[in-house]
């Protein structure tokens, strides 16, 4: 009897005289954290996925309320909303940015882009990137082995099987860059999302000449530079053979595309084009009206 | 017991189907286009343009930088363009295109056959008169010859190897080249014995070669310092830290260059191109090459000239076989797999290899049994089901811990795996971006 209570006693004592060590250890080396911080984590979507350049979200939030503006910090997935939030938090101002998407930019299908050779190594664009340019006689087109699809982190990409190419799906995308530096090619682009999802780009990036580039793709951009005379806002450049627009300049005016002799240049979202005749009735029943 | 390295190691089946073949010359094509980077290192800056007229061996794209080669035409004509062609990196990067008239040579160039053994020039002439030639390591590594015999300040050469190992399947380039050139070959490692400033010289090579050991064995005894050494067939022999090892018994310490160890490693074809630059004034402009496979009619060695597509020296080596599944540029086992046959012959290709379609497609691959054959034949010592792994699931940083960057790609891992796994190919994904991040670290 008495062994048991002096086991109990004993290991009481010791308890006791744990529990004042660990306590009086914690109060001496405790680290003070700003409240903040733990505060705008918990605004942050919390995906970790990196596209702020920073290592998390925890690291992102102890640098947005470390640095003194919010000034080229912006999370992707939360976009302006969030943003916004943290900065009634933090009292400061968020820069007003608008929300981006990715965009893929090769339209080169099996039907327009023949195969021509045939890559049976182990299935990673990166990989067989390093070792070609690729199962067609485009060395700029898209592998569609689609790295991209796994350096998603939100279900965003998918390779279409029909047209073997990949695919994102706007409701889902955030803009947070993954497949962009998963990608071998530089093939997507991180571009503005446009008013009512409505964007233009040329979808493709083949910088051979144009002889190269038509007779390993119907659709690849050829630098004709038929685009840039009709832009009248000075959106679109043409360098090594490739023509770029630039989502910052392009009013969206829709003139590119129907001169683009390869129709290598996108539009989407957009309602269908009408017929001249059919503008010219409607201003006809506008004057009836 | 005939000396090998002693870590890991493979022994394909030799398949040497064009041994014996004298070396043939072939027809120049009325076009060649020979690329600006044919090796490690940056790429030449062109020096002539549209118009020009060269003759064989005049200098047509300078050296960038320190780790860069000289450039030179392999034939005399008018400069075509310089545009940009397929070459064997399967993307389209600058080259020279020649229209080719006549076969003009630069005066310098001494083109007897005379075998010249006297050199007066001095240690630094030496290796002025390589880096102008454009000699780079012919073994297929093509790392500029000049920059292996500047060692950095605080190391010392005591021993040049001389690489005549080997030890890929089917290519017998080098084989011929050492029966053909025996004399020139040895001259020219008394010439490399000079720019280093050793006293000692080992030719290595694999014990199937007998008739070269012999031939070299009987010559050597009038060249001072140099010994010849049969090695027992295995590959990769012909990877300079495993010829090192077998040869010398000293191990390459991790991320180290062989001079480190106090060796210097040059393959034959580079020693004969060195012998060729400094006793003949001739730049390196051409080369052997082994056209072979089983389908192929003629398997044969061929000297050609630099530029010359691979579609000329397949067609004679009797054609492009029906059921050809394809087409590589080297041997089976560290050579790249081609799509065009309008690729130029550059200072790299050993060989041609043509594989039937039957044999061409890669097997399925199936999930690992963690049976370790490829543990036990890595000749790096390295782990390479684990490196594939973490470069799969792109772990880089333990990847660097597990030395993915001492990999020196021999395939061997690939070769035993008995579940098919593309082990290389993403040991070969995860060293590049290793590399990558090291560097950037650095700076």
């Amino acid at each position: 009897m008495n062994a048991i209570l002096l086991a109990v006693a004993l290991l009481g004592i010791i308890g006791a005289a744990s529990a004042t060590i660990l306590y009086l250890t914690g109060q001496k080396f405790k680290v003070i954290e700003d409240p903040l911080i733990e505060q705008v984590q918990e605004i942050l979507p919390g995906a970790n996925c990196g596209g702020c350049g920073f290592p998390g979200c925890r690291g992102f939030a102890s640098v947005l309320v470390k640095s003194s503006t919010m000034d080229g910090l912006f999370c992707p997935v939360g976009g302006q909303e969030t943003m916004d939030k943290i900065a009634a938090i933090l009292g400061k101002t968020a820069p007003a940015t608008s929300k981006k998407i990715a965009v893929v930019r090769c339209n080169g299908t099996c039907e327009y882009r023949p195969q021509t050779s045939i890559y049976d190594g182990a299935p990673g664009c990166a990989i067989e990137a390093a070792l070609y340019g690729g199962e067609t006689d485009c060395f700029f087109g898209c592998l569609g082995l689609g790295d991209c699809v796994d350096a998603c982190l939100f279900d965003a990409i998918h390779i279409n099987p029909q047209t073997l190419l990949p695919e994102v799906d706007e409701d889902k995308c955030t803009a947070c860059g993954a497949c962009v530096k998963a990608c071998p090619k530089d093939i997507i682009e991180l571009r503005k999302q446009g008013p009512k999802s409505r964007r233009i780009f040329v979808s493709c990036v083949n910088k051979d000449k144009g002889p190269i580039a038509r007779k390993a793709c119907e659709v690849a951009c050829i630098g004709c530079s038929k685009c840039l005379q009709v832009c009248a806002f000075d959106a679109i450049t043409i360098e090594n053979n490739l023509a770029y627009i630039d989502d910052d300049k392009c009013r969206l005016c829709r003139k590119c595309a129907p001169v683009c002799p390869t129709n290598s240049i996108w539009e989407v979202n957009f309602p269908p084009r009408k017929e001249k005749a059919s503008e010219s009735s409607k201003e006809e029943i506008k004057k009836t009206v | 017991m005939l000396k090998t390295f002693r870590i890991g190691g493979i022994h394909p089946k030799a398949n040497k189907l064009s041994a014996g073949k004298a070396i043939q010359s072939i027809e120049i094509p009325h076009e060649v286009s020979i690329p600006l980077a044919q090796h490690i290192g940056a790429p030449s800056q062109p020096v002539v343009k549209k118009g020009d007229k060269v003759k064989v061996g005049t200098l047509i794209g300078k050296s960038v930088g320190f780790v860069s080669a000289n450039i030179h035409s392999s034939v005399s004509g008018t400069v075509k363009k310089i545009d940009k062609v397929v070459d064997v990196s399967g993307y389209r990067r600058d080259a020279v295109i020649i229209s080719v008239e006549g076969d003009e040579w630069e005066d310098s160039i001494d083109r007897s056959e005379t075998l010249i053994n006297e050199c007066t020039l001095s240690q630094k002439e030496i290796i002025d008169k390589i880096a102008a030639s454009g000699i780079v390591g012919m073994g297929g590594a093509t790392f500029p010859t000049h920059v292996k015999l500047m060692p950095p300040p605080g190391t010392k050469a005591e021993v040049l190897i001389i690489n005549g190992v080997e030890c890929e399947p089917y290519l017998t380039s080098d084989h011929q080249l050492m029966m053909e050139k025996t004399e020139e070959i040895l001259v020219g490692t008394t010439l490399l014995m000079k720019a280093l400033n050793v006293s000692k010289a080992i030719i290595g090579i694999e014990n199937n070669k007998r008739d070269a050991i012999a031939k070299f064995s009987q010559l050597a005894s009038f060249y001072p310092g140099i010994s010849i050494q049969p090695l027992k067939e295995r590959y990769p022999q012909g990877g300079e830290k495993q010829l090192i090892d077998a040869l010398i018994r000293r191990q390459v310490p991790s991320g180290a260059l062989p001079i480190a160890v106090g060796a210097v490693v040059q393959n034959v074809g580079t020693t004969f191109a060195v012998y060729e630059a400094v006793q003949k004034n001739k730049p390196l402009f051409e080369r052997i090459v082994t056209v072979t496979g089983e389908e192929v009619n003629n398997p044969c060695n061929i000297r050609s000239r630099i530029g010359i597509p691979l579609q000329v020296l397949i067609d004679f080596a009797g054609g492009l076989p029906q059921n050809t599944g394809k087409i590589i540029s080297g041997g089976p086992m560290m050579g790249k797999a081609v799509a065009y046959t309008d690729i130029p012959v550059t200072k790299g290709t050993s060989g041609i290899l043509i594989i039937p379609s039957s044999k061409a497609k890669r097997k399925t691959p199936k999930d690992c049994i963690r049976c370790a054959k490829c543990v036990q034949v890595c000749p790096m010592g390295l782990n390479p089901t684990l490196l594939m792994n973490l470069s799969e699931y792109a772990v880089w940083d333990r990847a660097e811990k597990n030395y993915i960057t001492d990999c020196i790609e021999c395939g061997s891992c690939s070769y035993t795996c008995p579940a098919n796994r593309p082990l290389l190919d993403y040991i070969r994904l995860g060293k590049g971006k290793v590399m990558a991040i090291m560097k950037a670290r650095k700076n």
